[in-house]
């Protein structure tokens, strides 16, 4: 007889589904099978469970191969970093805790580093159009009661987000849209043809990196306002017909993605979208939403604002917090050579950063924490697994609507890892000592290598 | 536990009733006594002014809309930001919207103790909580909305009280909350398809009740479960010319009412920030105050506490769960806007103001404030407030109290504003003499605040046997001082003791002190419609599931201070 947990957390992306059932073995030890999850979903618990998971931290060595040491020495080998650094990277924070990010915040602070999330490659551009035009905005249960006009800009959640358009957008039949998808109107812009441009009542497929032409065309459309034939490719029968179906809603919401936030014009796009957005509060409401990415990518801006008053790109190496992105941001820092040490922990830059700051990082004192083997802990001089947030140990996690959802413990992680905030608090203790007794800078075997 | 004497201070507590003698306060075990031995560790407050500590009742200081105001205002960190200030500190920043840690110890540093976190939407009670956690020394409590709340809107439709309140504890419980609190109500509902309910009367789209049947219905579910607070109301039609009348007619939704409650409590409602709520006129051309109608009837209504909501004349970021209120707020200054719907709760909206002594209408505002507070007859029926960061931030209560307790002060800014002229016709306070006492002070931000949060058997006062919350200023109340001293002084308190524990000395803070978070656990009958109810929202409506709702667990709630109430007879 296997049993099973019900109400189970997703800590893959930021819809962050919470009806997860998942069968545990007996001795709850082992996940045998997971119910409600998308396959991404899935396979992230049951990755959990394969035979080759690095369960002990591993030093890399000379000549490429690895050495597995205790977790003490790895403990002592990151505090030691960190210490010795005049300015360490601490880059992740996304697929964590927050109670996680909240021991890195100190260790940060304590050691005069720079804080950045994976918003640095993301939505760090949404959040910088957030400072300069606001945002109106609403939860994802909003949507399912009272939405009637949904639409998709440069994301694809039919792959991304597999579990959006069932849970909160399209499909559900919430209060007041007791039809489901039938009530919905669906607008999807995006220049490929995507599984969810498929699905479109209006499918406007424009030119690639043209977006903020088309939504200034929407603008102007809202105001009855003259067009030119074509803009962004699309003819402007079809723009007025968008903008008209967008008035007319009850209630209408845009999710947008990686498609208008890291193409041309990047926070620009977002400002504009924003703005859209606020005209058309003008004649009914509207919200606008970004479709976040890892679980709790949001969790980390959440932290950060309130500890130093940004969502990212925080820099605390002169004691006191500051925020410039370009000047504070991991790729700018790692591309300029400002940093010379890197502590990555839930995310993997090895795999999304330029294959420039890739090379910088190798070659510099680094550690990765993460429960997998990826490119990032490839390259780093030290890997520490740790247990899996939201598999094997629980831990508050904000979803792309910033609501906090508590993630649950499914099973117990092998036998003697760490988890996140276990060697985070170690090392924040440890830095404590060795900044009490020696002065910075000391000499220590983490010196930086020359690059 | 160490043991504390303050001596020779000139002491201010309404509740021993002593006005300015001098007189030692004895501390033991977090407590106030009546002697110590004499190894305790003296301080000297000679030629200083010692009051208990002071009790915020109403600021937006942690919780998802405070955080969003943060994050979208890098500008609001710009050259404030300081690394850590002594060891065991943290960095601080922020002006209008500090961190978490810089809010903790800037209260403290003026001498509060505790402070409510004015609105908490259930649904973000994880992160409000979070934030409180990282706030340090200062006790905490939150007040969830449930003014725009389906249950509630339901329920109160069909007069079913008891299921109110049975849903109210439960909700209470749920989100680890401390008081109702109610925004707008029916008017952010509304706005969730972008409308609005401006009086009390304005039906509620599709759920058919109105402002007045919800605030008459939660009054009675409050009384019913007999909680330590009254609820605490921001009416319909708030910031706009002629909202008087909405805001009276708001206060007399509680005529006929009793409070019921074994805390000592005796208001039936408490309205918060008046000053937004109390202006006359029809346009902002002829905008003016009816700070006197106002406060004529609160001064004869004993069943009524208030606080000021004081325009401070500084740039700020307002929030609040008026949602509607901050679209029209960005229409009028088209500066940036935040809104955020919360699925059958409630709402928040976010826009930056400047309040400039060089316009008109924030200079009006600036007097309402102060007008309020100078025709309360009854200090301990009226508080002072910023509505934190809504009139301006809580840093600035020091100037507050220089313009209540210095005539001097306060008409040298009334007399250089811009628009002196219009502002004095507009407005009566440049006539006004009176200057608030200390012990008025202590009565209007301790020991009133303290009663009417159905708090006041632990603080607000210096009697022994309350939590030993003792404030030192450094200030001489029996020699002449003029109004820049009053501010210097209560801006860095000499000393601070917090349950005991001196958190600060010489307006640093020394220690993080043992903050604790409160919140009311009201326990009724057990009632299998409500439970149904509650199913079938989360089931059908709630993105979230039932079980995934209620905030539990150490890393939210550290150290809890449960109120229990009983009304389960």
């Amino acid at each position: 007889m296997a049993k099973t947990v019900t109400d189970v957390i997703c800590p893959f992306c930021g819809t962050l589904c919470d009806d997860l059932e998942i069968q545990v073995s007996d001795d709850g030890t082992r996940i045998l099978e997971v119910y409600n999850a998308c396959a991404i979903g899935a396979e992230k618990f049951l990755h959990s469970q394969s035979k080759d998971r690095v369960t002990r931290p591993r030093m890399q060595q000379e000549d490429g191969s690895y050495k597995e040491v205790s977790y003490d020495e790895a403990i002592e080998y990151t505090a030691r970093m960190l210490v010795n650094a005049k300015k360490p990277l601490m880059y992740g924070w996304s697929s964590t805790s927050c109670e996680a990010q909240s021991i890195g915040h100190e260790i940060a602070e304590a050691v005069g580093g720079i804080v950045d999330n994976t918003a640095t490659v993301c939505h760090g551009s949404s959040l910088i159009a957030i400072q300069d035009v606001g945002i109106p905005s609403c939860t994802l249960g909003e949507i399912k009661n009272r939405a009637d006009v949904v639409v998709f800009w440069g994301c694809n959640p039919s792959h991304a987000h597999p579990r959006h358009l069932s849970r909160y957008s399209i499909f559900p039949r919430g209060f007041f849209t007791g039809k489901g998808h039938k009530g919905r109107k669906m607008i999807v812009v995006d220049p490929r043809n995507t599984d969810t441009m498929k699905m479109a009542d209006v499918g406007l497929q424009l030119e690639q990196g043209r977006d903020y032409e088309l939504l200034s065309a929407l603008r102007v459309a809202f105001r009855d306002e003259e067009l030119p034939d074509v803009v962004a490719g699309i003819r402007k029968e079809k723009i007025y017909e968008a903008a008209e179906i967008m008035k007319n809603a009850r209630f209408g919401v845009i999710f947008f993605g990686m498609g208008v936030t890291q193409s041309l014009g990047k926070n620009h796009n977002i400002d504009i979208a924003i703005m859209v957005t606020k005209d058309l509060n003008e004649f009914t409401k509207f919200s606008i939403i970004a479709m976040r990415g890892h679980y709790n990518v949001t969790g980390s801006g959440a932290v950060l604002g309130w500890q130093f008053g940004y969502p990212f790109a925080t820099d605390l190496s002169r004691g006191f917090a500051r925020y410039n992105p370009g000047e504070t941001t991991a790729n700018d820092l790692l591309r300029r050579d400002e940093c010379d040490a890197v502590f990555v922990l839930g995310s993997d830059p090895g795999a999304h950063f330029p294959i420039s700051s890739v090379k910088k990082i190798a070659r510099l004192p680094s550690v990765a924490v993460d429960p997998h083997i990826t490119p990032t802990t490839e390259i780093s001089k030290l890997h520490v697994p740790v247990a899996f947030v939201g598999v094997e140990v629980g831990g508050c996690c904000y979803r792309m609507d910033n609501v906090p959802i508590e993630s649950r413990k499914v099973v117990d992680p092998p036998e003697g890892m760490m988890t996140d905030t276990e060697f985070l608090t170690r090392v924040r203790d440890r830095v404590a000592e060795l900044k009490a007794q020696a002065p910075v800078g000391a000499p220590s075997a983490a010196e930086p290598q020359e690059a | 536990m160490a043991e504390i004497l303050i001596k020779n201070g000139f002491v201010f507590d309404p509740v021993t009733g002593v006005k300015g003698d001098k007189k030692d306060i004895a501390i033991r075990d977090g407590k106030i006594v009546d002697s110590v031995s004499s190894s305790a560790k003296v301080y000297d407050a000679s030629g200083k002014t010692v009051m208990a500590g002071a009790v915020e009742i109403h600021a937006h200081v942690a919780g998802p809309k405070v955080n969003e105001g943060r994050n979208y205002r890098p500008e609001d960190k710009l050259f404030v930001n300081r690394a850590a200030e002594s060891k065991g500190t943290r960095t601080t920043g922020g002006f209008s919207i500090p961190t978490t840690f810089k809010t903790g110890y800037s209260y403290a540093k003026m001498g509060y103790t505790v402070v409510m976190e004015a609105a908490m939407p259930p649904l973000y009670a994880r992160h409000v909580h979070e934030e409180i956690r990282d706030t340090p020394i200062v006790d905490e409590g939150a007040f969830p909305v449930f003014g725009n709340n389906w249950f509630v809107l339901e329920y109160l439709k069909n007069n079913e009280v008891e299921n109110t309140a049975a849903y109210i504890s439960w909700l209470l419980r749920a989100s680890k909350g401390y008081a109702v609190k109610i925004v707008n109500p029916g008017g952010t509902e509304a706005w969730g398809w972008g409308l609005n309910c401006l009086s009390v009367n304005d039906p509620v789209p599709y759920f058919d009740i109105t402002p007045a049947q919800i605030v008459k219905g939660l009054i009675e579910a409050n009384e019913y479960l007999g909680l330590p607070h009254s609820i605490h109301i921001h009416a319909n039609n708030l910031g706009n010319p002629g909202n008087f009348s909405t805001t009276l007619d708001t206060f007399r939704l509680a005529e006929g009412y009793r409070a019921n409650n074994r805390f000592g409590r005796e208001q039936t409602m408490h309205h918060t920030h008046v000053q937004f709520h109390a202006y006359g006129g029809d346009s902002w051309l002829n905008f003016e105050s009816k700070a006197p109608e106002i406060m004529d009837y609160v001064n004869s209504h004993p069943n009524l506490t208030i606080d000021t909501g004081n325009v401070t004349l500084d740039e700020t970021t307002t929030m609040t769960a008026d949602g509607p209120f901050e679209h029209h707020l960005t229409e009028l200054n088209h500066l940036k806007w935040a809104n955020v719907d919360v699925e059958l709760e409630t709402a928040a909206g976010i826009v930056p103001y400047v309040y400039s002594p060089n316009v008109k209408v924030c200079a009006i505002q600036w007097a309402i404030g102060l007008e309020l507070a100078l025709l309360a007859r009854d200090p301990m029926r009226c508080f002072i407030t910023t509505d934190h960061p809504n009139a301006g931030p809580f840093t600035r209560y020091p100037r507050i109290i220089k313009w209540l307790m210095s005539k001097a002060s306060r008409d040298e800014r009334l007399n250089t504003f811009k628009h002196a002229d219009k502002v004095i016709s507009a407005t009566n306070v440049g006539g006004m003499d009176r200057e608030i006492t200390f012990y008025e002070i202590a009565q209007m931000t301790r020991a009133g605040p303290a009663k009417a949060l159905g708090l006041s058997a632990m603080y607000g006062g210096l009697a022994p046997g309350m939590d030993a919350d003792v404030v030192v200023y450094d200030i001489n109340p029996e020699t002449s001082f003029s109004g820049e001293e009053i501010e210097r002084a209560f801006s860095a308190a000499s000393l601070v003791v917090k349950t005991g524990v001196p958190v600060v000395e010489d307006g640093r803070v020394i220690n993080n002190g043992n903050k604790r978070t409160l919140w009311v656990d009201a326990k009724v009958n057990e009632n299998a419609q409500v439970m149904r109810d509650v199913e079938e929202k989360f089931l059908k409506f709630y993105s979230v599931n039932l079980n995934n709702y209620e905030v539990q667990g150490h890393h939210y709630i550290p150290n809890p201070f449960a109120i229990e109430v009983d009304a389960t007879q």
